[in-house]
């Protein structure tokens, strides 16, 4: 799979990010850090640091994280992927909502430690390879679904998962399913009419 | 959020052995327990991570009943077939719950287990005024304070919070069972009795803090609904916007009619009380009853006569009355 350029700010140097980007190893929650309290009886290890490998936007990672490390934090602040938004940090907003196999969820409730084997898609991986925009992104655009623009990768990582659900086929229904995306600008009837839009153009 | 230490379990039995060390914590989900960890309501030392058992995730179909995972998404059952068509209340209260994201990450176990939306009790640590569920002892500023979302049946002047699950509601009102899992093996129980109003908390002599049958050391492991092929059902939701919200008042009802009469009808009440609250006396008064507003109205209203209403909330009882009597309505098809 193609390793491209993400569209977040170019890296001058080697960074966090190019450190951790993986080998190909086990997934595994195995820690270098020693067990905590390991449980002879049933096997089970805890650990203070836990190691995961799983996939953004095609392109495999493997990183060692504190626990309580969300995904939010860790995609924004460890593998620079700053597309993805932090609004309210407790589920209420959609700004952070990415894809984990293929449904969405929202960053800010999720542990990096729960994402071991799982293949994330970002507001950074939704365009073609070569740059062709989505058509959710086209459409976006097209309506002038945006003011200020902070909710706006949450919304069309949120809407191409409408669309792909088959919730997208009325107005009443894009409304219904794409409420866990708050504006703030309020540009709800473009957004509207934009996720209606890229569903009937996806056919 | 405070640190702690991870483990994944592989069975359900490493789950329980953990649990023995009163430090550890669940985590499925993690909608709810990682925004508990933000505002220091809950600070595990360990969490054991469940997420990954899949013996636990999903939905099966028998003759007799439907169980379904503790695991098992809020989407998942929303959407399944299974449950649209014998239990469509819990598929709709499922989908009125919180939102497309949130549905796919929450499981029915964690939701059950969510805990009250009472302002005074959701606030960060250290909690400047009083709550008798963060701080035992101090008192409860929402009974002299805002009291508008609060409860109308079962509280106490420890504690006047209200269980906001919509699921909760949909499975008391079927009768459904909950199946739990602990160090001395399995049990189940019928659901309607897993959650406890704070004056069945005190009665059994616990603090504000006791909120369910959960003993410590207990994981719920599946809930299972008896196949009732000649009932339907409904949910109603009432809230200040349409979606994304939390409900004011709830309503679910599953009635079995022959012609235009009831044979039978089973309500549950959500947002009025620390549990859902069947109306057990009007479920059995309606029996015989012809599916009408005039003549259930009358049975639902005898049924409020026992609500205990706060300074800011006795619209509840009015908004209670009118939910359980449109969703009988909605779920014998009269409405």
């Amino acid at each position: 799979m193609a390793d491209d350029d993400h569209t977040c700010t170019p890296t001058p140097k080697v960074t966090r990010r190019d450190v951790f980007i993986g080998t190909g190893a086990v997934i595994s929650v195995a820690s270098a850090a020693e067990a905590k309290g390991s449980n002879a009886e049933t096997g089970l290890a805890f650990h203070d640091r836990v190691e995961a490998q799983f996939s953004v936007n095609r392109r495999t990672y493997r990183t060692s994280v504190e626990p309580r490390a969300t995904l939010l934090d860790w995609l924004r602040e460890e593998a620079d992927l700053t597309g993805t938004k932090k609004g309210c940090n407790e589920g209420a907003c959609g700004a952070c909502t990415v894809l984990i196999d293929g449904k969405r969820a929202n960053s800010c409730l999720t542990l990096v430690a729960q994402c071991g084997g799982a293949d994330i898609t970002t507001i950074e991986g939704v365009a073609a390879p070569n740059g062709a925009l989505h058509p959710v992104q086209q459409a976006f655009i097209d309506h002038d679904a945006f003011q200020c623009g902070y909710c706006t990768s949450g919304q069309i990582v949120s809407a191409v998962a409408c669309i792909a659900e088959g919730h997208a086929g009325s107005e009443e229904s894009v409304r219904e399913w794409m409420s866990g995306n708050l504006c703030r600008c309020s540009c709800y009837p473009q957004i509207t009419a934009a996720v209606l839009d890229a569903a009937g153009r996806k056919g | 959020m405070k640190a702690f230490s991870f483990a994944r379990a592989a069975e359900p039995k490493q789950v329980i052995a953990a649990l023995a060390d009163p430090g550890t914590q669940i985590i499925a989900g993690g909608t709810e327990l990682l925004n508990w960890m933000r505002l220091g309501i809950a600070a595990p030392e360990r969490l054991v991570d469940i997420s990954k058992l899949h013996t636990l995730d999903g939905i099966t179909r028998s003759e007799r009943r439907i169980s379904i995972g503790a695991l098992t998404s809020l989407n998942e059952i929303g959407e399944h077939a299974d449950i649209s068509t014998y239990a469509a209340t819990l598929a709709q209260a499922c989908l009125k719950a919180a939102s497309a994201q949130i549905r796919n990450r929450a499981t029915i176990g964690g939701n059950v287990l969510q805990r009250t939306r009472c302002a005074y009790f959701r606030s960060e640590a250290p909690v400047p005024w009083e709550c008798n569920k963060r701080t035992p002892s101090s008192g409860c500023a929402a009974i002299a304070g805002l009291n508008e979302r609060h409860a109308i049946f079962g509280w106490t002047n420890d504690c006047a919070a209200v269980h906001p699950s919509d699921p909760a509601v949909a499975l008391a009102c079927l009768d459904a069972e909950i199946e739990l899992l602990g160090p001395r093996g399995r049990r189940s129980l019928p659901f309607r009795d897993f959650l406890l109003t704070q004056a069945e908390a005190e009665k059994a002599g616990s603090a504000a803090q006791v909120e369910s049958r959960l003993m410590r050391g207990e994981m719920i492991t599946a809930f299972h609904i008896m196949v009732r092929p000649d009932e339907r059902s409904a949910y109603l939701k009432v809230r200040e916007r349409e979606s994304f919200e939390y409900a004011i008042v709830s309503a679910a009802a599953a009635v079995k009619l022959k012609a235009d009469r009831i044979v039978s009808a089973r309500i549950a009440l959500g947002s009025v009380a620390q549990r859902p609250w069947r109306l057990l006396d009007a479920e059995q008064a309606l029996a015989g009853k012809r599916l009408a507003r005039e003549e259930i109205a009358p049975v639902i209203e005898a049924a409020m006569a026992e609500a205990k209403t706060l300074p800011h909330n006795d619209s509840k009882t009015t908004l209670a009355r009118n939910a359980a009597i449109r969703a009988l309505l909605m779920a014998g098809g009269a409405a």
